[in-house]
């Protein structure tokens, strides 16, 4: 069944991320991290469907935001950060997802760590967190390619001055701020070490981004004494190499 | 009646005419899989068939490799709506897997390293519907994807088609896997567009 969102409102978070809130009449809730797909149909019929993350909490009555991130070759993404203005509506399926969600019955350790865009379902756990009066403790890793590309990056300054119960920390790839402590570069297991919660305190944790950052940062955790059963990811993209 | 997307073109191509309703073509392989990635050494792998009592058949690696394999050529159709067009495999046909098995189960719990599940009716494994494969384009099958060995059912979505597979369950009634227990549908027929519970 397809619903129809309407666009109420856009916002820029990057030079190529824009997050797109609809109104949607009939929307049944969500929890964080679930996702949408998003249906655009040509003039001819022709049409194209793809999956996006909900970023927002799961409270906001019949709101929900998406965040795109657009894509060079992207069949879907250059229209929805481009071409979408207020007023359109879009239709959408969902939401969809039952494995990488959390709720805010959950009260035990939280270890988030995102790479890119990977950020927006786990910036939905954050906001469904705080939403609801959770004070389960979050820490959060988010590894972005230089400082411009972070996504929500005034919300996420604010946090820990408002909770702080809940820790943000950046990890730069090609380009880090002056000074920063580690050259730019993937996530390694002495950055896991040292800013993600200890393994014997039993974290789960939520791990989303592009696959070869996911394979990496799942594979760290692992080794660093994590429960497999309790590392939950999701993959996008590409995996740039097969073998 | 859907929504005319204002200004949209889309980007068509003639192979999208193969495709299953709701899918894209791609030439990468992308992965999707709910956790990290198991590491399976092939000389602790085994493989079994069971009844949910007793195991009826089981090969470690060697005699796994000892049985005939046969080369695969199909299309890959993934639930999140990538196709992937002439993929190329090797592996075991599940006929030869199930060859002296005598059963009147109907239903099967498909397991794997990592304790992912899948359910499939024997239907859909059998009658050169189904491989446990390990190898593709010429290469040993990569973590990743699903090495040392995955099942592949090309004629369903690829979420069927398990990765780390290590052994099959016989069943009396079905009971639903992993991704069937949260919200995706219990066959997943692309060419019916079967993805998500709520669909026929």
């Amino acid at each position: 069944m397809w619903r129809v969102g309407t666009v109420v409102a856009l916002r820029d978070e990057t030079a190529t991320a824009r997050t797109i809130s609809l109104n949607v009449p009939d929307w049944p809730g969500h929890v964080a991290g679930q996702h949408v797909d998003v249906r655009l149909t040509a003039a001819d019929g022709y049409s194209a469907v793809r999956s996006y993350s909900i970023g927002s909490a799961p409270n906001f009555g019949k709101r929900i935001e998406l965040t795109v991130e657009r894509l060079a070759n992207g069949e879907v993404s250059p229209y929805l950060t481009q071409e979408v203005a207020v007023g359109d509506r879009l239709e959408l399926r969902g939401p969809i997802g039952g494995w990488f969600v959390w709720r805010p019955q959950q009260t035990e350790l939280i270890q988030l760590i995102a790479g890119g865009s990977g950020i927006v379902p786990l910036m939905a756990m954050v906001r469904s967190r705080a939403s609801a009066g959770s004070t389960a403790p979050f820490r959060l890793l988010y590894s972005v390619r230089e400082p411009e590309a972070v996504l929500y990056r005034d919300e996420l300054k604010a946090l820990p001055t408002r909770d702080h119960t809940v820790s943000v920390t950046y990890a730069y790839t090609r380009a880090a701020p002056k000074n920063w402590p580690q050259p730019p570069g993937r996530i390694n297991a002495s950055l896991i070490a040292d800013t993600t919660w200890p393994s014997n305190l039993g974290p789960t944790c939520y791990v989303c981004g592009p696959t070869s950052f996911v394979e990496n940062a799942a594979a760290l955790l692992t080794a660093s004494g994590n429960d497999p059963h309790k590392i939950k990811t999701e993959r996008f993209g590409p995996t740039g190499d097969l073998r | 009646m859907a929504i005319i997307s204002r200004g949209f073109l889309g980007r068509r191509c003639a192979a999208d005419a193969k495709l299953p309703p709701g899918q894209y073509l791609t030439t990468d392989f992308p992965v999707l899989s709910a956790g990290p990635t198991p590491r399976v050494s092939v000389d602790k792998w085994e493989f079994t068939i069971d009844d949910g009592n007793e195991v009826l058949k089981r090969w470690d690696w060697r005699s796994f490799r000892e049985l005939p394999t046969e080369s695969i050529t199909v299309d890959l159709h993934c639930v999140t709506r990538w196709s992937k067009l002439r993929t190329f495999w090797e592996g075991v046909s599940l006929d030869t897997l199930f060859e002296e098995i005598k059963t009147d189960a109907q239903y099967t719990l498909v397991h794997s390293y990592g304790d992912y599940t899948t359910n499939l009716p024997l239907d859909d494994l059998l009658s050169k519907k189904s491989w446990i494969t390990f190898r593709f384009d010429d290469d040993d099958l990569a973590p990743e994807h699903g090495g040392p060995a995955r099942l592949l059912v090309p004629h369903l979505y690829l979420w069927k088609s398990a990765k780390w597979v290590r052994g099959i369950t016989l069943m009396r009634e079905h009971q639903p896997g992993f991704w069937e227990s949260l919200g995706y549908h219990n066959h997943g027929d692309p060419w019916r567009e079967q993805r998500y519970s709520s669909d026929e």
